[in-house]
C-alpha cells in the first residue's frame, strides 16, 4: 500500500472525533428509547408477580363473593364483552361510511373542512366529557336510563373518530390509477368502490376496527356513569347474563372499585384483575398487528 | 388451469351497448350513497351533540344569581356540598391540571422526541419495526391501569424515595401521565421527521455532517411545526386525562406547592363528584360546567396541533 | 340522416383554475377513421381525451366551455354519463391491470353495465381478449391476479376491458410510452383491425406512430389546433404550417 493511498485515507483528528460525537448521540438518543420501555416492562412485571396467586382459569370464571373481597371476575368480563361488542356494532359501520364518504366522494368545500374539524375535534373530547355527554343524551334525553345500551352508545361515539381516520388511511393507500381505469369503463363510484377500492383497503380497515376493541375495553369513565355498576349477581360461567337496559359490570370499572372503593381485599386480587385486562388489551392489539402484516403481505399490486 | 367458456349466444356487442342497469340497482346505490353521505355528516352532529347537551345541563346554573362565571374560574374555594355557603370556584383544580400536566410535559417532551430521533434516525430497520410496535403496545395501556399502577406501584416508591407522607401527588400523576403522553409525542414527532424529504438528509450527509449534525442543525429545524404538533397533542392528551389521574393524585383541593403535594384535576374532579351530586342540582350543573370549560380546552389545543399538522401532510 | 361526423368539436375551452390550457378549439372526428394527435407535451392532448368521456370532472378544478357532439349529441348535456363513458373506450398511458383476476378485469366493464348471464360474460371476455391480442397468452390462467401481468401484457390487457364494453370510438393516449417496441408494434396491427368496427383517437408523441396509423393527424400545440389535414400532407416537405414542418421533423418538441 503506497504511502500516498494512507495519507488520503487515514483517519484524522477531526473524523474521529466526528464518529465519536455520533456514537454518544446514538447511545444517548437510545437511552432515551429505553426509557420508555424499561419501566414499562419492570411494572408489567411487578404487577405479574403480585397477582400471580390469584391468577388462574378459575379466577376469570368465578363470581366476586363477599363484598367482592375474594372470588373471581367473570362479570365483569362477560360485561366489557358485552359493551365492546355493543359498540363497535354501531361505531364501526358508520365510521367505515363516513370514511368513504370523505376520501371518495367529497369535494373540497367549506362543508366537508368542517366535517373534517369534527373528527378531529370528536377525537380530542376527554373521556370524562364523553360520560357527561352520554349522561345528558343517552340516560337522560334518550331515556335510555342507566344500561348497557347507554354505556355503549356512549362508547361508540368515543371509538367512532379513530375509526375514521384509520379508515381514511386504508382507503387513501389504494392508488388512483385503480379508480381511474374503473371510471374510464363507465363504472360508477360505488361500482368502484365496492369492487376495487374497499376490499384492497380491508386490511386496514379491519386492524384499524380491532385496535378499537381494546379501547373500549380499557375505558372507565365513559361507562362508570352511563351504565356500569360496582355489583351485579350473576351466575358463575352464565354466558348471556345482561340484558340490554340492564346495566352491568365491566373490568375495567372493576378494577377502579376494588383498587379505590373496597377495603380489604386480598391483595392479588386487583393486581390479578389488573394483568387480566392488560393482557387482554394486548392481546387484542398484538391480534391487530399480526392481521395487518399477515394482509400486507397479500397485497395485491 | 383451462377456464371452459361457454359459446357464445348472439352479438354480446349490443347486449352491452343496449344495456340498462335493472331499476332496483340504480335505487339501491342512491339509496346507499344517500347513507354515505349521512355518515359523514354525523361526525358534525356528534360533535355539536356532545356540546350542546353538556352545555344544556350545565346553562340553568350560569342565570343563576348567586353564581357568578368569575367566582367559578377565578377562586379556589370549592365547597359544594357546604349547608350554609356553597361556593363554587375551580382555581385549584386548574392549578391541578396545569401542575401534572407542566411535569409530564417536562418529562414527556425530551424523552419523546429522543426516542422519535432514534427511532427515525439512529436505529437500524429490524429495531425501529419492534420499536414501533411496544410503543404502539404502550399507547394502548388502558388508563385505568395506569392510575392503578400510580395508586400502587408509584406510590410505594414515592414513598420509600422521597419521605413523602402520601404516595399520590403531582409527582405521581406526572409521572404517569408523561409514560402516558409519550407514545403519542412519538409517533406524531416520528412522522414529523420522516416527512422532511429525504434530499435534506442527502445534501448535509455529502457536506460531511455526522448523523448529529443532520438531526440538529437541518432536520429538527424542518420538522418543527410537525414536532410542536406533537407537543400539543400531547398536551391535550394530558389535560383529558381522567382515571389515571384520578387515581394516582389524591382528593386535596388546593393549589398545589409543591411536587409531593396532593391535588385534584379538572377531570378528576368531575369524576369524583358527579356520582354524589343530585341531578339537576347546582353541583351537578357546575361539574357539567367544568366538562364545558375542558371540552373548549382541548378544543382549543386540538385545533392548534391540526393547524399544525395541516402543514405536515401538505409537504 | 345522420350526422357526418362522428364527434363534433366546437369551441371547445378547459380551464384548470384561472389557467386556460385549451383555447377554443373546434374541429371533426369521421365514422371509422384513426384520427391522430401529435404535439409536445403539456399541449393539452390528455385533457382533451378527458373532456370527451367527461372523466375531467373529476378533477375538481377544471372548468369546461362549449360543446362536444357525439352523433349529433352533447356530451356534457348527457343524462346519463355512465352510458356515455361506455360508449368511448380510454387507453392510458400507463398500464393499468385491475388487483382482480384477468378474466374480472374484463368482465368489469359488462357487470357494471348490468349482464350478468355467465354465458354473455364468458363470451365478451373472449372476444376481447382475442382482439387485443393477449387470448393466447392468458387463456390458461384466467384466474390469475391482472397486476402480475408484465407492463406490456397489462396495457393489453387495458385495451381488453377498454373494448369489453363496445364502444363506438376508442381513445388511445399515449399508450406506448411505457411499454416495449414489439408490443406497440403488436397493438397497432390490432388498431388497424379495429378500426374496421370504431373510430379511434390516437394521442402519441411518436410522430412515426402517427405517420403509420392514421388518417388524419392533427397538430395540437399550447391548447390550440396548429394543423388538421390528411397524414400525408402534415408529414410532406409543405405542411399547411412552419410549426407543423418543424415538430415532425424534430426541430422542436
Amino acid at each position: 500500500m503506497s504511502t500516498f493511498l494512507g495519507t488520503r485515507f487515514t483517519e484524522t483528528p477531526l473524523a474521529r472525533r466526528k464518529r465519536r460525537q455520533e456514537t454518544a448521540a446514538k447511545w444517548v438518543f437510545g437511552a432515551m428509547a429505553a426509557a420508555m420501555i424499561v419501566p414499562l416492562l419492570l411494572i408489567v412485571g411487578y404487577l405479574v408477580r403480585l397477582a400471580w396467586p390469584s391468577l388462574s382459569l378459575g379466577f376469570l370464571l368465578d363470581v366476586p363473593v363477599r363484598g367482592m373481597k375474594e372470588g373471581g371476575i367473570w362479570p365483569a368480563f362477560v360485561g366489557t364483552i358485552y359493551l365492546v361488542f355493543l359498540s363497535l356494532a354501531v361505531s364501526a359501520p358508520i365510521g367505515i361510511l363516513a370514511a368513504v364518504y370523505l376520501n371518495e366522494y367529497a369535494k373540497d368545500n367549506w362543508l366537508n373542512r368542517i366535517i373534517n374539524l369534527a373528527v378531529i375535534n370528536l377525537a380530542g373530547v376527554p373521556s370524562i366529557v364523553h360520560a357527561l355527554f352520554g349522561l345528558g343524551a343517552f340516560v337522560y334525553a334518550a331515556r335510555f336510563g342507566y344500561s348497557i345500551i347507554s354505556a355503549s352508545l356512549t362508547l361508540a361515539i368515543m371509538t367512532l373518530p379513530v375509526i375514521i381516520a384509520s379508515t381514511r388511511e386504508a382507503l387513501a393507500s389504494v392508488p388512483r390509477s385503480f379508480r381511474e381505469a374503473c371510471w374510464n369503463v363507465g363504472a360508477t363510484r360505488w361500482q368502484t368502490i365496492r369492487s376495487v377500492v374497499l376490499p384492497n383497503a380491508i386490511s386496514g380497515i379491519l386492524t384499524g376496527v380491532i385496535l378499537q376493541v381494546s379501547r373500549a375495553a380499557g375505558e372507565t369513565a365513559p361507562i362508570m356513569f352511563t351504565g356500569a355498576v360496582f355489583f351485579k349477581a350473576v351466575q358463575k360461567g352464565d354466558l348471556f347474563p345482561y340484558g340490554l337496559h340492564d346495566q352491568c359490570m365491566a373490568l375495567s370499572m372493576h378494577l377502579y372499585t376494588l383498587s379505590t372503593q373496597v377495603p380489604g381485599v386480598r391483595e392479588s386480587i386487583p393486581y390479578a384483575t389488573a394483568v387480566v385486562l392488560l393482557g387482554a388489551v394486548l392481546l387484542v392489539n398484538a391480534a391487530a398487528i399480526a392481521v395487518r402484516v399477515y394482509l400486507r403481505a397479500r397485497k395485491k399490486w | 388451469m383451462t377456464q371452459q367458456l361457454t359459446p357464445a349466444p348472439a352479438d354480446p356487442g349490443l347486449a352491452v351497448r343496449r344495456m340498462r342497469r335493472p331499476v332496483w340497482a340504480v335505487v339501491g346505490e342512491r339509496a346507499l350513497e344517500t347513507l354515505i353521505y349521512l355518515c359523514g355528516l354525523s361526525a358534525i352532529v356528534f360533535v355539536l351533540s356532545i356540546f350542546f347537551f353538556v352545555f344544556k345541563e350545565a346553562f340553568p346554573v350560569l342565570g343563576h344569581g348567586k353564581f357568578s362565571l368569575r367566582e367559578f374560574l377565578f377562586s379556589d374555594q370549592w365547597y359544594p356540598t357546604s349547608e350554609i355557603n356553597k361556593r363554587y370556584g375551580v382555581l385549584a383544580m386548574i392549578a391541578g391540571t396545569c401542575s401534572v400536566t407542566a411535569l409530564a410535559m417536562l418529562l414527556a417532551v425530551p424523552f419523546g422526541l429522543g426516542a422519535a430521533i432514534y427511532v427515525s434516525e439512529f436505529c437500524g430497520p429490524r429495531l425501529r419495526e419492534t420499536l414501533k410496535v411496544v410503543i404502539e403496545l404502550l399507547a394502548a395501556i388502558p388508563s385505568v391501569v395506569w392510575g392503578f399502577v400510580g395508586l400502587t406501584v408509584m406510590s410505594r416508591l414515592i414513598v420509600r424515595y422521597t419521605g413523602a407522607p402520601v404516595g399520590v401527588n403531582v409527582l405521581n400523576g406526572g409521572v404517569i401521565l408523561a409514560l402516558m403522553s409519550v407514545p403519542i409525542i412519538v409517533s406524531i414527532s416520528e412522522d414529523a421527521l420522516k416527512a422532511v424529504p429525504d434530499s435534506y438528509r442527502e445534501a448535509g450527509v455529502a457536506l460531511g455532517a455526522t448523523r448529529w449534525q443532520l438531526v440538529w442543525r437541518v432536520l429538527l429545524p424542518a420538522a418543527k411545526n410537525g414536532l410542536l404538533a406533537a407537543v400539543l397533542l400531547g398536551v391535550g392528551r394530558a389535560v383529558g386525562e381522567t382515571m389515571a389521574v384520578l387515581m394516582a393524585t389524591g382528593h386535596a383541593i388546593h393549589i398545589p406547592h409543591s411536587l409531593l403535594d396532593s391535588v385534584r384535576t379538572l377531570t378528576a374532579n368531575i369524576a369524583a363528584e358527579l356520582g354524589e351530586a343530585p341531578e339537576g342540582s347546582d353541583h351537578y350543573r357546575v361539574l357539567f360546567l367544568t366538562g364545558v370549560l375542558l371540552f373548549t380546552i382541548t378544543f382549543v389545543v386540538n385545533l392548534a396541533a391540526d393547524f399544525f399538522v395541516r402543514g405536515l401532510r401538505r409537504k | 340522416m345522420p350526422p357526418l361526423a362522428h364527434i363534433a368539436v366546437k369551441n371547445l375551452r378547459l380551464a384548470y383554475g384561472s389557467k386556460e390550457v385549451i383555447h377554443g378549439v373546434t374541429f371533426d372526428v369521421r365514422r371509422n377513421e384513426i384520427l391522430a394527435v401529435i404535439g409536445p407535451a403539456q399541449s393539452g392532448k390528455t385533457s382533451l381525451l378527458r373532456c370527451i368521456n367527461r372523466t375531467i370532472d373529476f378533477t375538481p378544478a377544471a372548468r369546461v366551455q362549449g360543446a362536444i357532439l357525439v352523433d349529433g349529441e352533447d356530451v356534457r348535456q348527457t343524462g346519463d354519463v355512465f352510458a356515455l363513458r361506455r360508449r368511448i373506450g380510454m387507453v392510458a398511458p400507463l398500464p393499468v391491470g385491475l388487483p382482480l383476476s384477468i378474466y374480472d378485469n374484463v368482465a368489469f366493464a359488462p357487470r357494471c353495465a348490468g349482464v350478468c348471464r355467465r354465458g354473455d360474460v364468458d363470451a365478451i371476455v373472449e372476444q376481447c381478449l382475442r382482439q387485443a391480442a393477449l387470448w393466447d397468452e392468458v387463456k390458461d390462467r384466467l384466474a390469475s391476479l391482472g397486476t402480475r401481468l408484465s407492463g406490456g401484457q397489462q396495457q393489453r390487457l387495458t385495451i381488453a376491458r377498454a373494448l369489453s364494453h363496445q364502444p363506438e370510438i376508442l381513445c388511445l393516449d399515449e399508450f406506448s410510452i411505457a411499454i416495449d417496441p414489439v408490443t406497440t408494434m403488436r397493438i397497432e396491427d390490432v388498431l388497424k383491425e379495429l378500426r374496421r368496427q370504431m373510430t379511434i383517437i390516437l394521442v402519441t408523441n411518436l410522430t412515426q406512430q402517427a405517420r403509420r396509423l392514421a388518417d388524419r393527424t392533427m397538430f395540437l400545440w399550447n391548447g390550440a389546433i396548429v394543423e388538421l389535414d390528411q397524414t400525408e400532407v402534415i408529414f410532406s416537405d409543405q405542411p399547411a404550417s412552419r410549426k407543423t414542418y418543424e415538430y415532425v421533423s424534430g426541430i422542436f418538441g
